[in-house]
């Protein structure tokens, strides 16, 4: 019953993100996200995107991957417009997001949810305080917070910690409050650069398995990663970027589109080699 | 409503979690505020000192010898209706001598000239603001149509200012600028003390607004909290300078106003009114601290 309340409000949100694209109702619903001839210049001269073209439809689940420096996060940022590109657009369901004022940026960002390899959480909060603070900046009243925040950690397996600080949980337990304060919202898009960058094979499995099951409730999700093999067995889409530039663009469509989160992980953990019961790497 | 108790909340966890800065942010306050708690009264009553020294400038209207009693009478009478006289005393020849005597520390002057008083009666015309010594000395003496001054009455023989008049009011002037410069540049020391302070406890925490502004929290939402940590913090410093200063007040220089003409003059500044500005002062400076250096962390 939980989960189907927490559908209707994140469909509420959605409809909410996609005004504009009511408003040419006639035409084909935008992508949700849109890079047209993108290029990002840094100051000093580094090009970190050049003429990027993308488009990313909603529901779908995408990996961005390439070696260090090859613009991966410089993407992550565009998105959230901690970055402006130097030419081309970046659209957000259907709105370029750099016409917009700098008053509407807050209000941009609460509705894509953002998970980040050094989780920043904010060290002198409880857990359930990382998580309610996404929550007080939309000024949900007390009572909705006090309700959704610890549905939102049970559903990140984080039920027992609430009262914890960061500094006394694992990386992957931290990655997951991360997780957690990103998708509090039920925001349309959710953005995940290097989520499993610090983790440990096991534990990256169950982010992952967390970012599934946030896709499969219809949240588009777009991870940026180098962990080739974790690609590889997913089996979704793949944006391959190298030096700025996009070589590889493999639609997804060669997986099980019906998999349940659990069937999820049992087949990506048989596949790595790891013992479902135990979480051994057969390699270790 | 609900977002102001949030604000008031977050202040407080961040005053808890950071109880270092916090309380140098608060001791700088109350230190400052000290400083201009005792130094705003001790410059008040300097300021009233020289005001003492001013007001004893006067005009000297020398008689002649042989003036009737009557007729200095009515002099004296006249002069006391002009505008800006405060009063008119006369000095007899022999008052003229005492006087002379007494500060020379000699006795006996008359006896050593032969007993021929040099001195002429004189009046002493005291008024009511230094600056209208030439307004005065003109009504004394209007000038004739050649411009040369002549006295209103035939018993004058000469009107004089004291020598050292435009001295003092110079000195007098300028002690009255360097004060105000003092108490200035103090005003300014204590704001960038402050302000510093408070920059160096954001500082430490830029991480933390960064993340914020991830999370999508409008820059006044990131704000309200640190504004109000700042009037907390003016509040509480302002609080332990107040309650130190009653307190050496009523210890140390209440007891001693009895004895001093300077310390008395501390009455002279209201001590209530100085302590309400202190208070207003300390808590605009935290928050107005708080406010601005955070604008450097939520460029977006």
């Amino acid at each position: 019953m939980a989960t189907a309340r927490r559908r209707t409000r994140s469909r509420t949100r959605r409809s909410r993100i996609e005004e504009p694209a009511q408003t040419h109702a006639r035409r084909k619903r935008a992508p949700l996200v849109q890079l047209r001839d993108t290029t990002v210049v840094y100051p000093g001269g580094h090009v970190g995107l050049e003429r990027v073209s993308l488009s990313v439809d909603r529901g779908e689940f995408v990996f961005i991957v390439g070696p260090t420096g090859c613009g991966k996060s410089t993407m992550i940022k565009l998105l959230i417009r901690e970055l402006e590109p130097a030419s081309g657009k970046v659209m957000v369901a259907g709105k370029d997001i750099n016409d917009m004022g700098r008053d509407k940026v807050p209000a941009l960002r609460r509705r894509i949810g953002t998970v980040f390899q050094d989780y920043k959480l904010l060290p002198n909060r409880t857990v359930y305080d990382n998580v309610a603070y996404a929550l007080q900046v939309t000024g949900t009243p007390r009572r909705e917070i006090k309700r959704q925040v610890p549905e939102i950690l049970r559903m990140v397996g984080l039920g027992a910690k609430i009262h914890n600080y960061p500094d006394q949980l694992s990386g992957g337990e931290q990655q997951r409050v991360s997780v957690a304060r990103a998708f509090v919202n039920h925001p349309p898009l959710l953005l995940a650069d290097e989520p499993t960058g610090n983790l440990d094979p096991e534990t990256s499995i169950g982010i992952m398995q967390l970012l599934y099951r946030i896709n499969r409730s219809g949240t588009t999700v777009i991870v940026v990663t180098h962990d080739r093999e974790m690609v590889d067995k997913m089996k979704r889409r793949v944006v391959q970027l190298h030096e700025g530039r996009v070589i590889r663009d493999q639609a997804a469509g060669m997986y099980a589109s019906e998999e349940d989160t659990t069937e999820f992980g049992a087949r990506i953990r048989s596949e790595m080699g790891i013992d479902p019961l135990t979480g051994e790497h057969e390699e270790y | 409503m609900g977002r102001f108790v949030f604000f008031l909340g977050e202040a407080y966890r961040a005053l808890r979690r950071n109880a270092a800065p916090s309380v140098a942010a608060i001791v700088t306050v109350a230190i400052t505020l000290l400083l201009v708690g005792v130094l705003v009264p001790v410059l008040d009553a300097s300021g009233s000192k020289t005001n003492d020294v001013r007001e004893q400038i006067a005009v000297k209207v020398f008689l002649f010898k042989q003036a009737e009693k009557s007729e200095i009478q009515k002099l004296q009478d006249e002069i006391a209706t002009f505008a800006h006289v405060k009063g008119v005393e006369f000095v007899s020849a022999q008052q003229a001598i005492s006087s002379l005597e007494e500060r020379l520390k000699e006795s006996d002057i008359l006896s050593a000239l032969n007993n021929r008083n040099p001195l002429p009666p004189s009046f002493n015309v005291t008024l009511d603001d230094p600056d209208n010594l030439e307004a005065v000395v003109s009504a004394i003496s209007p000038p004739d149509a050649s411009g040369k001054p002549q006295p209103i009455s035939g018993a004058i023989e000469d009107v004089q200012t004291a020598e050292q008049t435009d001295e003092i009011r110079q000195v007098t002037n300028a002690t009255k600028i360097l004060l105000l410069v003092i108490a200035v540049l103090l005003g300014f020391a204590s704001l960038f003390l402050v302000g510093n302070t408070i920059r160096l406890s954001i500082y430490a925490r830029r991480r933390e607004v960064e993340v914020m502004r991830l999370v999508g929290a409008t820059n006044w939402f990131i704000r309200w909290p640190f504004v109000i940590e700042g009037i907390v913090v003016g509040l509480v410093g302002a609080a332990i300078a107040v309650v130190i200063l009653l307190v050496g007040k009523t210890i140390i220089v209440d007891p001693l106003s009895d004895n001093f003409a300077l310390v008395e003059n501390l009455n002279t500044i209201a001590f209530g009114p100085l302590l309400a500005i202190l208070v207003v002062a300390a808590m605009s400076v935290s928050a107005l601290g708080s406010g601005i250096t955070l604008r450097r962390f939520l460029k977006v």
